[in-house]
């Protein structure tokens, strides 16, 4: 083998003092410490046009952000439409996640949402139906409603924080669960602050 | 023979000359409409390949002044498109039909979207009645370049085709540069219309901050005038904000050592004092000593990536990081920014000399990059019993040319080589394939290279054996359009750099990395019609060269070197930067 170069080998070189993270923050080489993961929600407005939320969701894929859920809907502006996303990640994750959205031509804003912000996700939850009346008294403890029953089954519809949610599915497990749709979480900022 | 069905250049001009007279035809379809829009941004020049879904843009263009390149296959477009924006840093456009010629574009587009290029690409697509059938030659070319494009279009409506391809051209070439896409439905191109596009803008919610905060900026210039040992480190984004007067002024001034990027060459003229060269994986010992010493990187324009850092945790480690970029994201994306500037390169540097109220007093650390300099020089064997040395013959190219020649590469050894060895002094001179590393880059970029370079400035291939057989069929469209290009292959009848990590890292077990047969290049070169030269030693070299680089016509010479030749230095993957290999025993 050739090619070789003249010089110090590597061994004989002075290495300078510190070391980063894998998020590449400098940090105490003693200490050592990786940020945790937190989950935040993050709010988009983006342009209400073909392909936008595949973008969106392509993005999230591609670069390994982790989504928890994703809502889309229409907003009062026909040209705008909403996407709220929630998300695991790193502090630098989180910070990467927005500036990466908002480097998408087609989103026009984005905004990660205070702590105490309104979060809901919208739950129907089939159970079996042979103690309608059981269900029903559930439901009503979860501020819930039931929305359809037959023969087989009850169905109710269970609004509410996510904890609420998953509070709600599993009280309804004893009842034996057919099937079961989440919409994810849909959040706004509170009072006269805005979301985006 | 066959009958050649293309006209000769001299007609071809002449008649384009008489066509400049002519007030422009009005626009009657989407497809005029598209036409428009390119004229009036601007676009002088652009490189594609004909289709079925394609054929009405074709069509528009028989009545237009824009210079059309035929290329052989549409990721040679691309490339060529790629390589003339940054030559020239005018956007860069490439055509192709649906399907195939869409997805042959690909890598192209992928390509350019890492680099930071502005790329147009305007692609057939099937008429909208038949999208989402499978339709013949269909494929969902939006969807596909979604994660490769700074953004894409699918035009839908032939009164407004004409704005979207303007703004696509905008867009490409604004804020941080990136390569953009129209998709064109047949029924929208054929569609009649008589609306003229209007001037390419940019969409209102693309907003690229000009200028850094001020008191951003105050902060970074308190960091620089405390800093022992300050670096600049200039990458692609310097290139592409035409800033590498002001960054090198601004260096100079301040007389701070700079490294550079790949990308970054020639920001800096590598034979200054100040410039150690460029950092990374194979960059030189001394760059790469600095960037790890240093304690204030000032980062302009680089996007920190992995073949520049090695190992994250390893970089720069005891340095504070002040970030230049134009693109948010960019900040502590892969390198933790402390002080994050957002803005124009050149604004930007002109508003840090503006905060600036003296010169560091660094002596000793400019004494340290140059000792360090001494320590490592980038000087290569040439022993006698060896066969011929790649660095030999890019030195003897970079000897015969001017400063102003233009040098393109594929990807492996020979591009570590050619950048190693080759003396850039000015930007826009070294045209490669950075981020994505294509191989095959070289021969079409070249194509590219030679419509934006002016007459006088040569332009250079330096190509190796494995990447010119890849977009080989390039030759062909040089021949045609009499492109004045030197194509030196330097062959070791290996993907080479397979075969130096092969030997490093997988116990020189040579799987799929030497050809057991390799064409005469120089034959092949002849069969195409261009002129070929076969070079096996020392004393052939200059002579080879010369003549090449005065045939008027694209030329091939294939260099025969020495096949075990290794490119050092080397920081392995994820390793160190300034724990780089000076042979493969420190591997």
């Amino acid at each position: 083998m050739s090619g070789g170069l003249d010089g110090p080998e590597p061994e004989e070189r002075a290495t300078p003092e510190g070391r980063r993270n894998s998020q590449g923050i400098r940090i105490d080489p003693e200490v050592e410490a990786e940020p945790e993961p937190q989950r935040a929600v993050l709010s988009a407005l983006v342009k209400h046009e073909p392909g936008v939320l595949a973008n969106v969701s392509g993005l999230f894929r591609r670069r390994q952000f982790n989504i928890e859920s994703l809502t889309v809907g229409p907003t009062t502006d026909p040209d705008r439409a909403r996407i709220t996303l929630e998300i695991k990640e790193p502090e630098p994750g989180i910070e990467q996640a927005k500036k990466q959205l908002e480097k998408l031509v087609p989103v026009i804003s984005v905004t990660e949402l205070e702590s105490n912000a309104i979060r809901r996700e919208l739950a129907l939850i089939k159970v079996d139906g042979s103690d309608p009346d059981q269900v029903g008294a559930v439901a009503e403890m979860y501020d819930g409603k039931t929305v359809d029953v037959s023969q087989q089954s009850v169905t109710v519809e269970i609004t509410g924080s996510e904890q609420k949610i998953d509070a709600a599915v599993e009280t309804f497990g004893r009842f034996g669960i057919h099937e079961i749709v989440r919409t994810g979480t849909a959040a706004l900022e509170r009072g006269t602050r805005k979301t985006t | 023979m066959s009958e050649r069905t293309t006209k000769p250049p001299e007609e071809e001009e002449a008649e384009s000359d008489a066509d400049a007279d002519t007030t422009p035809t009005p626009v009657t379809s989407g497809a005029t409409s598209t036409v428009r829009a390119l004229e009036n941004a601007g676009i002088e020049v652009m490189f594609g390949v004909q289709g079925g879904a394609i054929m009405p843009v074709y069509d528009a263009l028989w009545d237009s002044d824009l210079r059309h390149v035929m290329m052989a296959h549409e990721q040679g477009a691309a490339h060529a498109a790629d390589a003339y924006n940054v030559v020239s840093g005018k956007p860069g456009v490439c055509l192709a039909t649906s399907g195939p010629g869409a997805t042959n574009l690909v890598t192209g587009l992928a390509d350019a979207n890492m680099d930071s290029d502005a790329v147009v690409a305007l692609t057939g697509q099937v008429p909208q009645h038949m999208v989402g059938s499978d339709a013949f030659q269909e494929t969902d070319t939006t969807g596909i370049t979604a994660p490769i494009t700074k953004n894409n279009y699918f035009a839908s409506d032939p009164d407004t085709v004409g704005d979207t391809v303007g703004e696509a051209v905008a867009l490409a070439r604004s804020g941080r540069p990136g390569p953009t896409l129209v998709d064109l439905p047949k029924d929208v191109t054929n569609a009649e219309t008589d609306r003229e596009p209007g001037m390419a803008q940019t969409p209102e919610t693309y907003t690229p901050q000009d200028e850094a905060d001020p008191e951003s900026v105050e902060t970074v210039a308190d960091a620089v005038e405390a800093a022992e040992k300050p670096l600049l480190l200039f990458g692609g984004g310097v290139v592409k904000a035409n800033a590498a007067d002001v960054a090198r002024e601004f260096a100079m001034e301040y007389e701070l050592p700079v490294v550079t990027t790949m990308p970054g060459i020639g920001t800096m003229p590598e034979d200054h004092d100040l410039c150690l060269s460029w950092a990374g994986m194979h960059g030189t010992g001394y760059a790469n000593m600095a960037i790890n010493h240093t304690d204030l990187l000032i980062a302009v324009g680089t996007r920190f990536d992995d073949r520049l850092t090695g190992g994250i945790e390893t970089f720069a480690p005891s340095a504070e990081v002040a970030h230049i970029d134009i693109d948010p994201a960019e900040i502590s994306k892969n390198i933790h920014a402390d002080y994050p500037l957002i803005g124009d390169a050149g604004r930007v540097l002109e508003q840090l000399d503006d905060a600036l109220t003296g010169a560091p007093d660094v002596d000793d650390w400019r004494e340290q990059c140059q000792t360090w300099k001494e320590q490592y020089p980038m000087d290569y064997a040439a022993p006698d019993d060896e066969p011929l040395k790649p660095q030999f013959v890019v030195e003897a190219l970079d000897e015969a040319t001017s400063d102003e020649a233009v040098v393109t590469s594929g990807v492996g050894q020979h591009q570590m080589w050619a950048s190693q060895y080759w003396t850039f002094r000015e930007p826009r001179k070294w045209i490669s394939s950075h981020g994505l590393g294509t191989m095959g880059y070289g021969l079409p970029a070249a194509i590219g290279a030679r419509l934006a370079a002016d007459d006088d400035e040569e332009v250079v291939c330096v190509d190796g054996d494995g990447s010119f057989l890849m977009t080989v069929e390039e030759l062909s469209v040089a021949v045609r359009e009499n492109l004045d290009i030197t194509i030196a292959i330097l062959n070791n009848e290996y993907i080479g750099m397979v075969r130096q990590w092969q030997d490093a890292f997988f116990e020189g077990r040579h799987m799929a990395a030497g050809y057991s047969w390799i064409p005469e290049f120089d034959k092949l070169a002849e069969a195409f019609g261009a002129r070929g030269w076969r070079v096996d030693d020392y004393d052939e070299v200059a002579d080879a060269v010369e003549e090449a680089l005065n045939y008027d016509g694209p030329s091939v010479i294939d260099f025969h070197i020495d096949p075990e030749e290794n490119v050092y230095p080397m920081v392995p993957s994820g390793g160190a930067n300034d724990k780089f290999a000076l042979s493969e025993d420190q591997l």
